[in-house]
């Protein structure tokens, strides 16, 4: 594979040669493949490879953290989430300090567990979500066989809609890598509204080879002015997707406008349970305790540029804090928490 | 956080199945995949199976390589 990898190389200078092209992959775990096998190093100089937003727990901004931390403060429940959230930080705070002071926060690999939980206790619990479309399913599933003291804090977000937000944004991207596992359930078909704007993109696996691979066919795709959405990704991306986990992600959540570390409000990408399944939902359950909820800031954040590393505007690097004041060890934003975030990818394999 | 492995499904007990992570056993929920049998291939993502991958298809990439290297 080595040789071949040489090979692609060498088509990519050839293709793009005499162009200045950005390229946005939109995944984290994609950052993770380029960073750990340097393929930045690999490209030429006209090829730009950058982060987007590809990582749930990054793009939610700290008034959900907020509303977990006061639900948890005022009511005794289970909280449920995922690993990484919680360790994301507010005020030196973390779901992890209220597990320390206390606090019943357990973290689970999958939602199921959390229902299994809920099955063998009395105590209400509640699951705090996050993720895009390739997360969603699982939570639809959940929600639609959970006993009565199961809730869901929704702070899933769909990414389809956002990828209008940064076409539209001020960064000039010429090519997207798209992400592999959202696509998996949306299909290539989610991408063929974007058409119209002129930019091919390409759904890519997450070997080395699959990303060396999705960069050539968009410079050649930039080059011969082809703005189709390609499939590198065939072995597990479909034109039409999972239909199954479509239908059971419409039946349970429905879209409204959803705020983003960064970005701001974006239409269509707020995710909340549909009426049916209100009584499962923990913002309208603990209404009550939500009333009386008023955002504050942490200014510890206030030089924390995550919000432009996920718009791919600046390196990690390029922020003072990086591995200064911030670390994966003692972070400030979530882009050093997660491992989808792209500081706290640069920081594990010593890009400084 | 969209990371998804492929394992292969050792037992299968309608929605659950137990699968075989590279020798570790999960059991997950394959209710959104119609047509598992034991012995398919699927994408696991946080304890659901959001995808069939035939062996096949992890070998179309090798394919699409093979494609560029020739032209």
């Amino acid at each position: 594979m080595a040789a071949d990898t040489g090979r692609i190389r060498e088509k990519i200078r050839e293709v793009s040669e005499g162009k200045q092209i950005t390229i946005m992959h939109l995944c984290g775990t994609h950052e993770d493949t380029v960073s750990k096998y340097n393929l930045r190093s690999m490209l030429p100089e006209n090829v730009r490879l950058v982060a987007g937003p590809g990582c749930p727990v990054c793009i939610i901004p700290d008034t959900d953290l907020q509303k977990v931390f006061h639900l948890i403060e005022k009511r005794d429940v289970v909280l449920t989430t995922f690993g990484d959230m919680a360790r994301v930080p507010f005020q030196n705070r973390s779901l992890f300090y209220y597990r320390s002071r206390g606090k019943d926060v357990r973290v689970v690999y999958s939602v199921f567990d959390a229902v299994e939980i809920a099955r063998k206790t009395k105590k209400d619990v509640v699951f705090f979500g996050i993720g895009f479309e390739t997360t969603m399913p699982s939570i639809a599933v959940a929600v639609k066989d959970s006993p009565e003291n199961f809730y869901v804090y929704s702070a899933h977000r769909y990414f389809i809609p956002a990828i209008e937000a940064i076409i539209k944004g001020k960064m000039k991207i010429d090519a997207f890598i798209n992400p592999g596992h959202v696509s998996t359930i949306v299909g290539v078909k989610a991408y063929e509204r974007y058409r119209k704007y002129g930019i091919p993109m390409t759904i890519a696996g997450f070997e080395p080879q699959d990303v060396m691979l999705a960069v050539y066919m968009l410079v050649r795709a930039v080059a011969e002015n082809r703005a189709e959405v390609f499939n590198e990704y065939t072995r597990a991306v479909k034109y039409e997707g999972n239909v199954m986990a479509q239908k059971v992600m419409d039946e349970v959540f429905s879209a409204g406008s959803g705020e983003w570390r960064g970005f701001g409000e974006i239409p269509g990408t707020g995710v909340s349970l549909r009426k049916e399944y209100q009584d499962r939902d923990a913002e309208v359950a603990f209404e009550d305790i939500f009333s009386d909820f008023q955002p504050t800031e942490d200014p510890r954040k206030r030089k924390c540029r995550c919000g432009e590393v996920l718009k791919g505007l600046i390196n990690p690097d390029e922020c003072s804090l990086y591995m200064t004041a911030c670390t994966p060890r003692n972070p400030v934003g979530p882009c050093m928490v997660s491992f989808e975030g792209t500081c706290a990818i640069w920081a594990k394999y010593g890009i400084r | 956080m969209c990371l998804a492995v492929p394992a292969e499904i050792v037992e299968i007990d309608w929605p659950y199945a137990t699968v075989s992570l590279g020798g570790a056993r999960r059991r997950i929920r394959v209710d959104l995949l119609d047509d598992v049998n034991v012995g398919d291939y699927v994408l696991v993502h946080v304890g659901l199976a959001i995808q069939k991958v035939s062996k096949k298809e992890v070998q179309e990439i090798e394919r699409l390589w093979q494609q560029i290297l020739e032209e």
